[in-house]
C-alpha cells in the first residue's frame, strides 16, 4: 500500500490534475462572479461540475493510492453503479429477472475476480463467450418468448459494455510491459486523463465556438468545432504526457487520438442508446444519481481498445 | 440498539438503498416526528424496507410496519424478521370478510382495530399497504378498509401517502433474489378523513392520493 507515492511520475501526474483542477475551480469562481443572466445557468453547471471532478479525483486518488485492490473496487463499484443505470432504463421483462441477478452477482463479480488473479485469458473471453451463451439460454428458460431477441441482445449489450468493457481499465494494471513494471497505474491515469479531458475540452470548445452540428438527432450538443478542438487539444495534452507512459511522443500522439475518438464514438452511441429507449420516462430516476453512464460511456469505447494495443504492441 | 432499531434492520436498511438507489422526495409535506400512518402502493417486500430506511433515523426508530401474519407467521425466519427486527405489527388478513356473520366480521374488525391503535400507543407511526397484498405494479388495486377506521379512530394521526417506483423490478412478488434498479419515493400531502365521509369514498380519495404520486409513465 501506498507505494504509489515512491513513484515520482505518478505524484507527478496526479499533481497535474491537482493543478487543473484548482485552476478550473479559479476560472469557475471567477466566471460566477461576472455572470450575466444569459450565462447563468451554462457557468452553474460548468461549476456543478468542477465540483463532481473534485469528488471524482479525490476518489479516484485514493484507490490509486491503496493499490490494484484500489483499482479493482473502485472501477467494480463504478460498473455496478453503471449496470444499475443501464438495467434500470432498458425495458426488461419479469422473466429476466434470474438472468439480472446473475449479471449483477455473478458475471461483474467474476470479471473483476479474474483480473484479480491475473487470470487474462479468462477474463477475455467469460462475458464475450460464457456470458454471451448463459444470457439467452437463461431467459429461454425462463420461458417468456416476447421480444425475446431484444431482451437478451439489450442484456449481454449491457454487460458487454458495463462490466467488459470498463473492466479493462483495472486490467491495464496487469500487463507486463517491459522496463515499466510497478508503474501501470500510471497508464490507467493516462487513459482516464486523456479520456475525460477530451470529453471536457469537447464540452468547452463547442461551448466556445460550436457551430456545425454532427449528428443532431442523435445528440444535439455535438458539434464539428467541439469535436476537432476537443479531439486535437486532448491529443496534444496526451502527446504531452508521454514521460509518464512507455511509449515514444509520436506513439502517445497515436495513443491520445485514438482514445479521443473512441470516447467520442462511446459517447455518441450511449446517446443514441438513450434516444432510442425514450429516456424521457427515467431521466427523472438517473437525474439525481448524476448520471454515471454519462460520465463512463466515452471511457467503455476507449478501455478495451487502449488495452489491447498496448498489450500488442508493448507486451512481448 | 441503543436507538431502539435492531443491528439486522439497520443492516438490511443500507442494503435496499444499495440495491434500488432510492431517491426520496418529500412532495407534500416534511419528515417530522408526529406521528403518522404512512401508506403506500405495494409491489415488493422491499417496500417496507425502502420506505423507512428513507426516514430519518430518529422516526424510524418509532415507525413499525403492518404486515399480514398468515404470511410472516409462516416460517421462523419469517417470523424473526416480521418480529424481532422489524417490530411488524402483523395482523390476520381476510378474516373479517370471509366470515358469513356480520356480527362476527364486526368483532373481528374490532379486534383488528384494536391491534393497530395500540401499536400506534402514543408516539409510534404505521407503515401500511393498504392493497392488502402485493401487486404488479400496473394499477393500484382497490384500498381494504382498516385504513379508513383506523383514521376515524385516530384523526390526530397524520395519513401520509407515498408512492414507490420501480419496486415491482427490483424485487417482483414469488422472487428471492433482488436486482439492483434505481427506484423512486414520492412522500405526499397528508390527509385526513372527513367527519361524515363514506367508506367507499374516503378509500377512493386515498387510493387516488397514492397513485398521483407517480412519476414513471409506465415502468
Amino acid at each position: 500500500m501506498f507505494e504509489a507515492l515512491h513513484d515520482t511520475k505518478l505524484v507527478w501526474l496526479c499533481s497535474g490534475v491537482l493543478f487543473l483542477l484548482v485552476v478550473s475551480t479559479l476560472i469557475g469562481q471567477a466566471l460566477k462572479r461576472r455572470r450575466t443572466d444569459s450565462s447563468r445557468s451554462t457557468i452553474d453547471n460548468l461549476n456543478a461540475r468542477i465540483r463532481a471532478w473534485w469528488k471524482m479525483c479525490a476518489i479516484f486518488a485514493v484507490a490509486v493510492m491503496v493499490g490494484k485492490i484500489g483499482a479493482l473496487v473502485l472501477f467494480g463499484l463504478i460498473s455496478f453503479l453503471a449496470m444499475r443505470e443501464y438495467m434500470t432504463l432498458v425495458p426488461t421483462r419479469r422473466g429476466d429477472h434470474l438472468t439480472l441477478f446473475w449479471s449483477f452477482f455473478v458475471i461483474m463479480p467474476l470479471q473483476y475476480y479474474l483480473i484479480g488473479i491475473q487470470w487474462y485469458g479468462f477474463f477475455a473471453i467469460m462475458i464475450p463467450v460464457l456470458a454471451f451463451v448463459f444470457v439467452p439460454t437463461s431467459i429461454a428458460i425462463a420461458g417468456d418468448t416476447e421480444h425475446f431477441l431484444e431482451r437478451a441482445a439489450k442484456i449481454q449489450f449491457g454487460i458487454m459494455v458495463c462490466a467488459y468493457c470498463l473492466s479493462h481499465a483495472p486490467a491495464l494494471l496487469l500487463l507486463k510491459i517491459p522496463g515499466f513494471e510497478g508503474h501501470d497505474a500510471r497508464l490507467l491515469l493516462y487513459l482516464v486523463i486523456v479520456d475525460q479531458m477530451s470529453d471536457v475540452l469537447q464540452y468547452v470548445w463547442g461551448k466556445l465556438i460550436g457551430k456545425h452540428k454532427i449528428a443532431w438527432r442523435v445528440s444535439p450538443n455535438k458539434t464539428w468545432e467541439g469535436f476537432v478542438g476537443g479531439v486535437a487539444s486532448a491529443t496534444a495534452l496526451g502527446t504531452a504526457l508521454w514521460w509518464a507512459t512507455p511509449f515514444t511522443p509520436l506513439q502517445s500522439a497515436g495513443m491520445s487520438f485514438m482514445i479521443c475518438l473512441l470516447g467520442f464514438a462511446g459517447g455518441l452511441v450511449m446517446s443514441a442508446i438513450k434516444r432510442d429507449i425514450g429516456i424521457k420516462d427515467f431521466g427523472v430516476v438517473i437525474e439525481g444519481h448524476g448520471g454515471i453512464l454519462d460520465r463512463i460511456d466515452s471511457l467503455c469505447f476507449a478501455a478495451p481498445i487502449f488495452f489491447h494495443l498496448i498489450r500488442y504492441y508493448f507486451v512481448p | 440498539m441503543s436507538n431502539g432499531i435492531h443491528p439486522v434492520a439497520s443492516f438490511l436498511a443500507a442494503l435496499a438503498r444499495g440495491i434500488t438507489g432510492v431517491q426520496v422526495q418529500w412532495a407534500g409535506c416534511e419528515p417530522n416526528e408526529r406521528q403518522r400512518i404512512y401508506f403506500a402502493n405495494h409491489t415488493s417486500h422491499l417496500d417496507f424496507v425502502v420506505l423507512w430506511s428513507a426516514l430519518p433515523s430518529e422516526i424510524r426508530a418509532r415507525t413499525r410496519p403492518i404486515a399480514a401474519k398468515d404470511y410472516w407467521d409462516q416460517t421462523s425466519l419469517r417470523r424473526y424478521l416480521a418480529a424481532n427486527v422489524f417490530r411488524a405489527v402483523l395482523l390476520e388478513r381476510g378474516v373479517a370478510s370471509k366470515t358469513q356473520h356480520p356480527e362476527e366480521a364486526h368483532f373481528v374488525g374490532r379486534h383488528l382495530m384494536d391491534q393497530m391503535v395500540e401499536a400506534l400507543g402514543t408516539e409510534n407511526s404505521l407503515i401500511l399497504f393498504p392493497e392488502g397484498t402485493r401487486g404488479t405494479g400496473e394499477k393500484l388495486a382497490p384500498f381494504r378498509s382498516g385504513i379508513y377506521h383506523l383514521a376515524q379512530h385516530r384523526p390526530d394521526v397524520e395519513l401520509v401517502p407515498a408512492y414507490l417506483e420501480n419496486m415491482n423490478r427490483i424485487l417482483p412478488k414469488g422472487e428471492f433474489l433482488p436486482v439492483p434498479m434505481l427506484s423512486l419515493l414520492t412522500f405526499g400531502k397528508p390527509l385526513q378523513v372527513g367527519p361524515d365521509e363514506p367508506k367507499d369514498v374516503f378509500l377512493e380519495r386515498a387510493r387516488e392520493a397514492v397513485a398521483s404520486l407517480r412519476r414513471i409513465g409506465n415502468a
